[in-house]
């Protein structure tokens, strides 16, 4: 770390889980929820990181990241501060979006999306998962199908045409949290998406 | 309780259980594999069960565990009395009261709910293995969705039974793209598959776990000639007289004499408790209703 990215250290010890242990299985559970039920959401709080990123992502990190998982961090919500948050509360290493187990940004930020691990046809769990900021909750544009939807689900999705070509990957792919304020929503690879609708 | 940190694992287990899970719940069906740690009993008694209900788990959750449909055998006993200790969670036997249901080759007979999780036991993982011994051989097969070796089994069956004879662990293709072992469930409960809870499925000594959405598309293998069909014992349940639901044969003598009971032992209980009353049944006496308040 170089001396310009020397982090606030007043910001990034604080706004850990209170009890680690409960506090992520809570956390595990609403993202578990969202997973198996594409389109839904819930609510998912417990940490507060440093300004920059919401609730939700923070206690997404601090749930499922250690230092087994590679973190990229895209430009909008790179930090020396956040940097610092996380590494301090997950040991997690920070990567480049090529090597990232988990991506946080804004959707812009994140693009292009072909840029991360998808899996291999004997792996695909090996696939990047990504958590997508959206500045707020706004109306679905978009209706789903397939597992974990009962008869169909409705999602605002910032680009549908680039998550449909990403589902035609399947089952390789890019796994995709959407995080708002104490809310998230998810869309695994496994959805079909129509746009509108 | 305070000797050990929420639910047994570290946290750090936890963690890799629960990545493993979302990526399975992410792609029906696909075995993901996972660091499968020792726990304190043998494989066999449902360690990847067990770790899968650890990192599921929160203080909030009721727990019911069965064995072969039972609340009252000894693996299930001793499962729920580990999470009565690790985890300080409520128990319960009875299906509805509970959140979180870990099983051992049962689907329980009341329809599970979207609030509920199914964690089931699995021994051996992969459908294809007593046909393909390597799993570099199973892997390339799973990824190149080359299912044919399983279809000639089947066929197999066929021509030496005159239907299929597979009656438990009957293969399953999960919206329409992986093959999955159901886990040793009799077959009768393959229709069950297709349901509103979340499924996950560990297997701790083969260390691979996979999950099923709720409403994911589950067939069962079959042929347009010879069609799947989900048989149980032809009889009804001699205590509670259900026709609908799975029976065990209990083998009552030396000469020959039997009884057909339900094996989902909360469901049997709950429908005497409503007074149905079978062929060797009595009123259900009070004293046998659940043990958790």
């Amino acid at each position: 770390m170089t001396a310009s990215m020397t982090p606030d250290t007043t910001d990034i010890y604080s706004g850990g889980f209170a009890d680690p242990a409960v506090a992520s299985a809570h956390g595990f559970r609403a993202a578990m929820d969202v997973m198996a039920r594409p389109g839904t959401w819930r609510s998912l709080t417990g940490a507060r990181a440093p300004a920059g990123l919401s609730e939700a992502a923070a206690t997404l990190l601090l749930t499922l990241c250690d230092p087994e998982t590679g973190v990229y961090l895209a430009q909008d919500v790179d930090s020396a501060a956040l940097r610092g948050w996380l590494t301090f509360h997950t040991g997690a290493p920070l990567v480049p979006a090529t090597e990232a187990d988990f991506a946080v940004g804004g959707w812009d930020a994140l693009m292009p999306l072909d840029q991360f691990r998808i899996g291999c046809s004997q792996y695909p769990d090996r696939s990047a998962t990504l958590v997508v900021e959206l500045p707020e909750r706004r109306a679905p544009n978009a209706t789903l199908t397939g597992p974990g939807i009962k008869d169909s689900a409705r999602l605002y999705l910032p680009d549908s045409a680039a998550l449909q070509r990403n589902a035609m990957l399947y089952p390789l792919g890019v796994d995709l949290f959407f995080t708002s304020g104490a809310d998230v929503a998810a869309l695994p690879r496994s959805t079909q998406i129509t746009q509108g609708g | 309780m305070s000797e050990y940190n929420f639910a047994y694992l570290d946290e750090q287990t936890k963690r890799m259980i629960r990545r493993a899970i979302l990526k399975g719940l992410a792609i029906p069906g696909y075995q993901v594999p996972f660091a499968s740690r020792e726990m304190p009993m043998p494989y066999g008694w449902g360690t990847g069960g067990v770790q899968v209900s650890a990192a599921a788990l929160t203080p909030d959750d009721t727990l019911k565990v069965i064995d072969q449909g039972a609340d009252d055998t000894t693996n299930a006993v001793s499962i729920r009395k580990f999470f009565e200790r690790t985890a300080g969670v409520a128990t319960t036997e009875e299906t509805e009261r509970a959140s979180i249901i870990q099983t051992r080759h049962r689907i329980p007979e009341a329809a599970l709910r979207e609030d509920q999780i199914l964690v089931y036991q699995v021994p051996i993982p992969e459908p294809l293995r007593f046909l393909e011994p390597r799993e570099t051989e199973t892997r390339k097969m799973h990824s190149l969705e080359e299912y044919g070796l399983m279809h000639v089994k089947l066929y197999e069956d066929i021509s030496q039974h005159g239907q299929i004879a597979t009656s438990y662990a009957y293969p399953v293709k999960v919206e329409g793209r992986y093959v999955m072992d159901p886990s040793p469930i009799p077959k009768f409960d393959n229709p069950k598959l297709e349901m509103a809870a979340i499924q996950l499925f560990g297997a701790g000594r083969e260390q691979r776990i996979y999950a099923v959405p709720p409403y994911t598309k589950v067939v069962s293998l079959d042929f347009e000639d010879y069609p799947f069909e989900a048989t149980k014992a032809d009889h009804a349940c001699d205590l509670c007289a259900a026709a609908d639901s799975y029976l065990d044969e209990v083998i009552m003598d030396d000469a020959g004499g039997r009884m057909f009971v339900c094996s989902d032992t909360d469901y049997c209980r709950s429908r005497r408790a409503a007074g149905h009353v079978g062929r060797l049944g009595s009123e259900a006496p009070l004293s046998t209703g659940p043990e958790a308040a």
